[in-house]
């Protein structure tokens, strides 16, 4: 009964979802509201609908529902409660269903907030973001049902992947969804301003704050992603450079690269195309990221696939692509930049660097990404392309990226005199020249970390600059410190947020340096009582203890680490899970702001009597996910809405 | 090509892109040209479940199906267990040798398999996984058809079928022995 | 003791002092390879059971077993470029992580040069019309910041 209920619903939310985008579109071009409006409800009812589906799914999980086989796949008896919530959107199926949601839920929003603000565009804007509901709920219907029976019944189901079993489940993706969808938003005004002939900055103002949501998420489910590889999946990394992965980082990177080019369109009228086009590209990266997850095309850690679902998602990525660049090359006489520049050194040339970095890492990610393929397309060959690539290639574009981002925020616009970047820069620069001595003093040989945290002092060096000159100026007229710097935070909280994103983003840089640079590890057999050491760490190995869990066999080896004083006891673990061919490893922890010291388990007797065991000190690793903490208060900071009155 | 049509050029772009993506659906990812066909085929010195001695220079003289399995791997390792056997017992007195190594697994488990399909061609335990290395093995199952002097003639990825195993074994034995 | 016992429980006491030494040995090989430098080998090797991850980092079993062979073959002397062609031998060149830099392969690492270059020539392209632009710009929106640093600007000036 449940299922049926929830594939009836899923059909009738297609239908009104075609039904809502036909009618917008319709309003919108024979100019009637009533069309409008019908197509506001129709998104209503999609929502609510949707809403049931979820509902409904997740009932089928709460209730052991094995006739329905995507719960028989992903659950038994023996998952925790709270795994059986999260593992609703923990395959394929689900995950569909969590995104449309999600769209729907930015629908609403959409609706809510732009029926009377954005009249010419918005009809448009719903059209659109109804049409991409109605495909998703085509996936849902046609491809990938998720309520799809399975006849008879198993007695038990075959369980949840055990590397789903963590709260990083509950958070990663649907953190990472909200970015991927939430760029569909900005993409809508996008092609509503292509369609209507309004290409100037109304779309832009309208979508600024959308762009920064979206952005925020594709960051935040970037960095629980590496959250999540770092504690569960064993190998003491964060990042794989995984064509997932990579999946993910694309729409990040080209995202990036339009929240700053959007603030030379608004201040100076330049790039309108390039805006346009960079919003395009960063909707279909999030279709080609799904694409990718989905297809098999190319191998992956995270690749859930099955069937002809990846041919939908090509074709549907082929239309999107075809239709909006075709549009943009129908409209591109109006595209005309208004804007006249004195300067090659100028905050718009700052951006346009910007941009020409940002892209050019995400060309370079696509092409290694694709790049098997294309190998085997041509020559025949297989051949991989994974992260010592991926490292050396992107690793100077970043580079000059972070001194961009120290020299873009300060440098004036349309032309910077000799003044003014003496007077903004020549504190940074110093202070910059000045840490890298000290690092190199400090023995710090690595050239590469030297000129990064050399960079990372020079932009901190801006940022300090820029505030407490301004901070300064504010007590002049009387202010005192905390009021003059909250007030000014608030008055100025696009330009702050952004220079508080920006200190994330260096915290995070700090952290993968370190991490990179200064990490050891070792991998070593123990007897019991044994000890290895590292790092000035001493870990030695107390035996093993084993424990039956409710889905799974647990053998954990416990190591008492100490550095002169005893540390603690780790608990590396192995879990046997009935249902998966090898067992999963568990690492076990000590995390500092300096250092991690991180165990892995490996082979063992059967006696306890040794243990094979992965030592890694891992430095500065927690400064990652401080940073992340950083730029969700940036974003939160930038998102504010403007204070008209000076404070 | 005047400008007004330059501009098309930027939906024409995404075509070879798409083309490209959609090439993807005819390949297999995990499927990779093994570079040992045609080459000798590296010598091995195992022990069978019964702690019998199971060497490849032994064999030489004779067509070995070298077989790599495990017990998790299920279904294609299950499903071809009773095809190896079938073969073996009918090529056995023709010059035929099937070997089976185990890989990545516990003995217990991999005892069970061998016991369930009543297998009596000979298994040894790759307990080092040099063997596999050796092999250029990525997954299981994964068979080798090996000629009378020592070389890899074929490598077939995936559970071996009766008409898999017949074609090979029988292009080899119809070789002359000198 | 008849002569008998004396040759036996001497070959006795000598078979388990061989015994002991061997495995004292067995548990304490001569190390004349860091950890560090089977790292940097098997961080150039893919793991074939996991797909993206490094032989170096993959806590699999495989991924373990390969480290050993690493290990053993530094340890006879053998180049580090020797053991990665040791497996390349055995699997083919996608064993590797990163595709070799000669013959097609040269394309992907081309290929983030030649996006960079394009792009700063379409950047290059794009400024040379911008400060070429004769036409009257027309009032840019209020724009707070560089009015506030003019702001700022004359209040340090004009000073205490």
């Amino acid at each position: 009964m449940i299922p049926e209920l929830g594939s009836a619903a899923a059909i009738v939310a297609l239908a009104l979802a075609l039904w809502g985008a036909a009618a917008a579109a319709a309003g919108a071009g024979t100019g009637r509201p009533a069309l409008v409006l019908s197509a506001q409800h129709a998104a209503l009812g999609v929502f609510v609908l949707v809403t049931a589906c979820f509902a409904l799914l997740s009932y089928a999980f709460l209730a052991f529902d094995f006739s329905v086989r995507y719960v028989a796949i992903n659950t038994n008896l023996g998952t925790p409660f709270y795994y059986r919530i999260t593992g609703v959107w923990g395959a394929l199926e689900g995950s569909i269903i969590l995104w449309t949601w999600l769209l729907a839920l930015y629908t609403l929003v959409v609706i809510l907030r732009h029926r009377e603000s954005a009249r010419e565009l918005y009809p448009w804007v719903l059209a659109v973001m109804l049409s991409v509901m109605a495909f998703f709920l085509l996936v849902i219907t046609v491809a990938a049902p998720p309520f799809a029976r399975l006849t008879p019944a198993p007695a038990d189901g075959r369980g949840l992947n055990p590397l789903l079993e963590d709260t990083g489940m509950i958070t990663h993706p649907v953190a990472l969804y909200l970015g991927f969808t939430g760029v569909t938003v900005p993409f809508a005004f996008a092609l509503a301003a292509l369609i209507t002939g309004r290409v100037g900055d109304a779309w832009i103002t309208l979508t600024r704050r959308w762009t920064i949501v979206a952005w925020y998420f594709l960051s935040l489910g970037l960095l629980i992603g590496g959250w999540w590889s770092y504690h569960v999946l064993g190998w003491g990394g964060y990042w794989a450079w995984d064509p997932v992965e990579n999946a993910a980082f694309m729409p990040w990177l080209t995202a990036t690269a339009f929240l700053h080019s959007v603030m030379v369109q608004e201040r100076r009228r330049m790039l309108k195309l390039w805006n346009l086009a960079l919003v395009i590209l960063t909707f279909g990266l999030t279709l080609f990221g799904t694409f990718l997850t989905r297809s098999g095309v190319i191998a992956s850690v995270h690749a859930f696939t099955q069937g002809t679902i990846g041919a939908f998602f090509l074709g549907f990525l082929a239309l999107v692509l075809l239709t909006a660049l075709g549009l943009l090359a129908w409209r591109w006489d109006a595209l005309g930049a208004q804007g006249e520049l004195d300067s090659v050194v100028s905050r718009e040339s700052a951006f346009l660097l910007n941009n020409v970095l940002l892209v050019a890492a995400a060309f370079t990610v696509f092409f290694g990404t694709v790049f098997p393929l294309l190998a085997e397309a041509v020559r025949g060959v297989k051949v991989s392309v994974g992260a010592p690539f991926f490292n050396q290639v992107n690793v100077p574009l970043f580079l000059a990226l972070i001194f961009l981002m120290g020299v873009g925020p300060l440098i004036a616009w349309r032309r910077a005199s000799p003044d003014n970047l003496r007077r903004n820069f020549l504190w940074p620069v110093a202070a910059g020249v000045a840490a890298a001595a000290f690092f190199w003093a400090l023995g710090v040989r690595s050239a590469l970390a030297v000129l990064t945290l050399t960079l990372t002092v020079f932009v901190a060096a801006t940022i300090a600059v820029d505030f407490s000159r301004a901070t300064r100026a504010r007590l002049r007229t009387g202010e005192r410190l905390l009021p003059a710097m909250g007030g000014l935070l608030r008055r100025h909280n696009r330009r702050y947020g952004g220079f508080v994103v920006h200190l994330g983003v260096l915290l995070v840089t700090l952290g993968v340096t370190g991490s990179q640079a200064w990490s050891v590890q070792t991998e070593t057999t123990l007897r019991r009582g044994e000890h290895a050491e590292l790092a000035g760490y001493r870990v030695r190995f107390d035996g093993l203890s084993a424990s039956e869990e409710s889905n799974h066999f647990k053998v954990a080896g416990a190591f008492t680490v100490s550095n002169g004083r005893v540390l603690g006891v780790l608990r590396p673990a192995k879990k046997f899970y009935p249902q998966e061919q090898s067992p999963i490893a568990g690492v076990d922890y000590r995390l500092g702001l300096r250092e991690d010291v991180y165990l892995v388990l490996g082979d063992f007797a059967r006696d306890g009597s040794h243990a094979t065991v992965k030592l890694q000190v891992n430095r500065l690793v927690s400064w990652i996910w401080i940073g992340g903490v950083v730029l969700t208060l940036g974003a939160g900071l930038a998102i504010l809405p403007e204070r008209k009155k000076p404070a | 090509m005047t400008p007004r049509l330059l501009r098309w050029l930027i939906p024409l772009s995404a075509v070879p892109v798409l083309a490209l993506l959609a090439y993807g659906f005819r390949v297999n990812p995990r499927e990779a040209p093994s570079p040992l066909v045609g080459r000798p085929a590296a010598v091995f010195a195992l022990q069978t479940f019964e702690g019998a001695p199971l060497a490849l220079e032994a064999q030489r003289g004779k067509v070995v199906v070298l077989n790599f399995w495990a017990s998790w791997c299920y279904p294609a390792c299950y499903e071809e267990a009773p095809v190896l056997e079938r073969n073996w017992r009918a090529y056995r007195d023709r010059g035929v040798v099937v070997i089976g190594v185990d890989i990545q697994d516990t003995p217990e488990a991999a005892r069970k398999f061998v016991r369930d399909f009543s297998l009596s061609f000979p298994n040894a335990r790759d307990t080092t996984g040099r063997v596999s290395v050796d092999y250029g093995v990525y997954g299981v199952p994964e068979t080798f058809f090996i000629d009378r002097r020592g070389r890899i003639r074929a490598k077939h990825v995936g559970g071996v079928t009766d008409e898999t195993f017949r074609t090979n074994v029988e292009t080899l034995l119809a070789e002359p022995t000198g | 003791m008849s002569a008998r016992g004396a040759a036996l429980g001497l070959a006795l006491a000598l078979a388990v002092a061989v015994a002991v030494a061997a495995g004292a040995a067995a548990q304490a090989p001569t190390r004349r390879v860091t950890e560090q430098q089977v790292h940097d080998v098997a961080a150039q090797l893919r793991c074939v059971v996991c797909q993206t991850l490094s032989v170096a980092d993959s806590p699999s079993e495989m991924a373990s077993q390969m480290r050993a062979i690493v290990r053993e073959r530094l340890e006879a002397g053998e180049p580090p470029e020797r053991v990665v062609q040791f497996f390349v031998d055995r699997y083919g060149e996608w064993i590797l992580l990163a595709p070799p830099r000669r013959g097609f392969t040269l394309l992907v690492w081309a290929a983030p040069v030649v996006a960079v270059a394009a792009g700063l020539l379409l950047a290059a392209v794009l400024l040379a019309r911008w400060t070429r632009r004769r036409r009257a710009a027309p009032a840019a929106p209020p724009v707070v910041d560089p009015a506030m640093q003019e702001r700022i600007r004359r209040e340090l000036e004009s000073g205490p």
